[in-house]
């Protein structure tokens, strides 16, 4: 008993659980284990794949982060209607990422320079940007005229669909950025004691600025693609995207109360909650309960953070 | 007599560490018994399970002859064992009455009788002889003051045992002495007071029987402290005999290195000015809330100031900006440990090499082996006792944490100017002596060291001048020639007459 409980809530415990599930999973649902669904799948997990990975450095520097959902729908918005209305597809893009990063910008710069709590702030970007992506396209979904645009969504490298790839390579790259820079264990350091950081010489305001503009910048990149595959930019896209990610990476071992965060387990995170999904969808379960099961999920991924910081010793003050 | 509590054949591990094997020793009625040992030697896990924080992997408790197997804090409180830990445990935003009835709160449903509530407290207080106000919020207190709350906790909760870790560590001279003759008090109601340090003054003063500890285990048990001296003690703790603690030796010095011209902030309105020269070591005195550690965040910038200049070789450093101060080679250790220094969650190494490893990091990418390299060269420079570098600081000791926030500091390049508050707070005999090594080597090599200390003996061993503080100004400034013993604690006294009563 202690030493199960040891393994499930140790460093590899979420690896253990991924990897038991899946092979259940495998068994007991047909079809699951084809190469057609497993691409679906994981193109099902695109959007919340590539948040996460800087949703993991805004938790792990004890931020939070509500209007991802927003600024995804809101950059694809921009993409698309820019792309339209200039012909060109390039600049499209970078109109959204500018877009995009703006509005992390602003979140981290209301939230380190004014010491606003990130809660708070980013409730309320999350209602203005969606706003503005609403108001802008008043409404309604605005579909893309150059079908090239298609392509960054339908067009393949080896088989597997680009955005497949983007999500990995920005796996790979803020991994690295997380375990190998100076960046990545300045915001481990600052979630586990900002007080403490700042006395060392962290520049923990611009830093938590930084994390918040890469955090818009990289929601522009997810918005994007959404915006590609679903070939319009949709006003009411992602919402509700902020509870998946977060439930995704304090499922994969990121700690709400700062200071811990691992890539790999942001990943098995983002796969759980994509398994889950796809797994209800096979087993054509009503999209009703589907809510009913993403909140169990959270509120067990909360579980076990908790579980996880007593094991570690967190409780002894 | 009979022995009212007994440690029998206790034992725990950590993954990676025997903190305590096989420990069994007993108490009697009545006593104060002190418990000393390096650090890591495993005072504080021994309190942990006498208060039920932790379990032992075997062996047991016994009070008045009887088995406890209490499982939890509650259950030990319930016992009567109340334990004052080394790092504080009040809420700091509850106020220190309400801190004090935490748990059980006088009223009827659920409506707090906050009169009850604030008198008893006021009565309490007043009869033990803390001047503290039942209504202040705990966060507005000194850590003295929320010592002193915390023994008045355990004092209306009547304990049988009350153990406390290091509890002198963070309080004045007088604070201590209140708690002294507290402790006085509650020992002729037959108390058990289990009494935690690293100051042997402190031991021979108020300890009647002693357990000496070393690597988790017992290494010698005296009924009567009366009968060992001192060099006994230490070689027992330590294995080795240490003659000279302090060491100090002439070192020339060279031109002025820091220079501090009419600098004031919020909490030290009087306008200060004094220098350091290179290779000097000067230490700074005062009693609790003389502004030591606010002029010291104030040079470093940790905290906004509002006036004033600080240089170091004649060049300004930019205000209000730790991060500046370091690149212009002033390093600071901040007292608080637990609040400014260690990044809890992370590891020794990344807590060592958190404000150095910019250095050797191109693009700011961390080469591994060059972090892994520097942090086990501090660690073994400071004898940090710890399975391997990349345990979690949480886990440390709290002499080993401190030594973990020292190697901070030392670990920094280009070092010229050294600020550190209370460098020695919780460290052993052995491990203080070399430290004050470290300190004259660095010294040696034209670092102006200011160091800042609660402990006059300390200031007075290891420095070559001495500012003396007092309610915001430099009182006295003394060469160490003329140090002397009585003049600095005169000087130190806000009230000139009252130098007698220390
Ligand atoms: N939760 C933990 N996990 C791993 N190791 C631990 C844990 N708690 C304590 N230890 C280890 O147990 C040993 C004993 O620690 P303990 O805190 O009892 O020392 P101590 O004698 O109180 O030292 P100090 O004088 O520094 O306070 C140390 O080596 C410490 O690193
Ligand atoms: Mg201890």
């Amino acid at each position: 008993m202690n030493s199960l409980k040891k393994i499930l809530l140790g460093e590899q415990g979420l690896v253990v659980i991924f990897a038991a599930a899946f092979v259940i999973v495998s068994i007991f649902v047909p079809n699951f284990l084809s190469e057609r669904n497993m691409l679906g799948l994981l193109q099902s997990v695109v959007t919340i794949g590539i948040v996460s990975c800087t949703m993991m450095f805004c938790l792990a520097s004890r931020d939070f982060d509500l209007s991802v959902g927003s600024t995804v729908a809101f950059s694809g918005m921009i993409a698309v209607m820019v792309s339209n209305a200039s012909g060109s597809i390039l600049l499209g893009l970078l109109a959204a990422l500018l877009a995009g990063g703006a509005v992390g910008l602003f979140n981290g710069v209301v939230i380190a320079k004014f010491r606003i709590n990130a809660l708070i702030t980013t409730l309320a970007t999350m209602q203005i940007v969606r706003g503005l992506a609403l108001i802008a396209s008043d409404g309604r979904a605005v579909g893309i005229n150059d079908p090239n645009f298609y392509q960054l969504a339908l067009s393949r490298i080896f088989t597997i669909p680009t955005p497949i790839w983007i999500m990995i390579l920005l796996f790979i790259v803020f991994g690295f950025v997380l375990n190998r820079t100076v960046f990545g264990k300045n915001t481990l350091a600052i979630g586990g004691n900002p007080e403490a950081s700042r006395l060392a010489g962290v520049n923990v305001v611009r830093m938590r600025i930084w994390i918040f503009a890469l955090q818009g910048f990289v929601c522009a990149i997810a918005g994007i693609l959404l915006a590609s595959r679903i070939t319009s930019g949709q006003p009411n896209a992602a919402t509700g995207l902020e509870l998946s990610v977060i439930s995704a990476c304090v499922l994969g071992g990121v700690s709400l109360a700062g200071g811990r965060a691992a890539m790999t387990g942001v990943i098995v995170g983002v796969l759980i909650m994509g398994i889950a999904e796809n797994v209800m969808n096979l087993l054509n379960i009503q999209a009703f309960y589907q809510y009913v099961v993403r909140g169990c999920i959270l509120l067990i991924a909360v579980l076990l953070d908790n579980l996880r910081s007593t094991a570690a010793g967190r409780g002894r003050v | 007599m009979m022995a009212f509590l007994e440690f029998r054949t206790i034992s725990k591990s950590y993954p990676g560490v025997q903190a305590l094997s096989d420990i069994s020793f007993a108490v009697e009625k009545g006593v104060v018994h002190g418990l000393m040992g390096e650090n890591g030697a495993g005072k504080s896990t021994l309190i942990r399970i006498l208060s039920g924080d932790q379990s032992a992997d075997t062996g047991s408790i016994l009070i008045e002859g009887e088995e406890q197997n209490y499982r939890s804090a509650r259950d030990a409180f319930h016992a009567g064992v109340i334990v004052i830990h080394q790092e504080l445990q009040l809420v700091p935003e509850l106020t220190v009455a309400e801190n004090l009835w935490l748990g059980r709160f006088p009223g009827k449903a659920g409506i707090i009788d906050s009169r009850t509530l604030v008198e008893t407290v006021r009565t309490k207080l007043e009869e033990i002889g803390i001047d503290v106000d039942p209504n202040a919020k705990v966060s507005t207190l000194s850590i003295g003051a929320r010592q002193m709350v915390e023994i008045a906790k355990a004092v209306m909760l009547e304990a049988r045992v009350i153990a406390l870790d290091e509890p002198t560590s963070s309080l004045s001279s007088r604070e201590s002495e209140i708690l002294f003759s507290l402790i006085e008090k509650l020992k002729s109601n037959g108390t058990i007071i289990l009494y935690v340090s690293h100051r042997l003054d402190e031991i021979f003063r108020l300890c009647d029987s002693l357990t000496v500890l070393r690597d988790g285990k017992l290494a010698a048990h005296h009924l009567k402290v009366a009968d060992t001296t001192r060099d006994q003690i230490i070689s027992e703790m330590v294995g080795r005999e240490i003659s000279n603690i302090w060491g100090w030796r002439e070192r020339p010095l060279g031109d002025v290195r820091l220079d501090v011209r009419s600098l004031s902030g919020p909490k030290l309105r009087n306008p200060i000015n004094f220098s350091v020269r290179k290779g000097e070591i000067l230490g700074l005195f005062g009693l609790i809330g003389a502004g030591r550690s606010e002029m010291a965040r104030l040079l470093y910038g940790a905290d906004n100031r509002h006036q004033g200049s600080v240089s170091i070789d004649g060049v300004a450093i930019s205000p209000n900006n730790p991060k500046a101060a370091i690149n212009a080679g002033m390093v600071f250790c901040p007292e608080d440990r637990k609040f400014d220094g260690i990044v809890q969650g992370r590891s020794i190494e990344e807590n060592i090499t958190i404000s150095s490893r910019r250095h050797f990091s191109p693009f700011g990418i961390l080469s591994p082996k060059k972090e892994a390299a520097l942090a086990d060269r501090f660690i073994a420079k400071l004898r940090v006792r710890t399975p391997s570098r990349k345990q979690d600081i949480i886990n440390l000791s709290g002499g080993n944490q401190q030594k973990v926030i020292l190697g901070r500091g030392l670990s920094e390049q280009g070092v010229k100017v050294l600020v550190i508050d209370e460098p020695t707070r919780g460290i052993d005999v052995g491990a203080k002596s070399e430290i004050y090594e470290i300190l004259y080597e660095l010294a040696a090599s034209g670092i102006a060291i200011i160091v800042i200390s609660s402990e006059l003996p300390e200031v007075m061993g290891i420095s070559d001048r001495i500012i003396v503080m007092c309610q915001g100004r430099v009182a006295a400034d003394i060469p160490r020639s003329d140090f002397d013993e009585r003049n600095i604690l005169t000087a130190a006294l806000p009230d000139k007459n009252a130098a007698g009563t220390i």
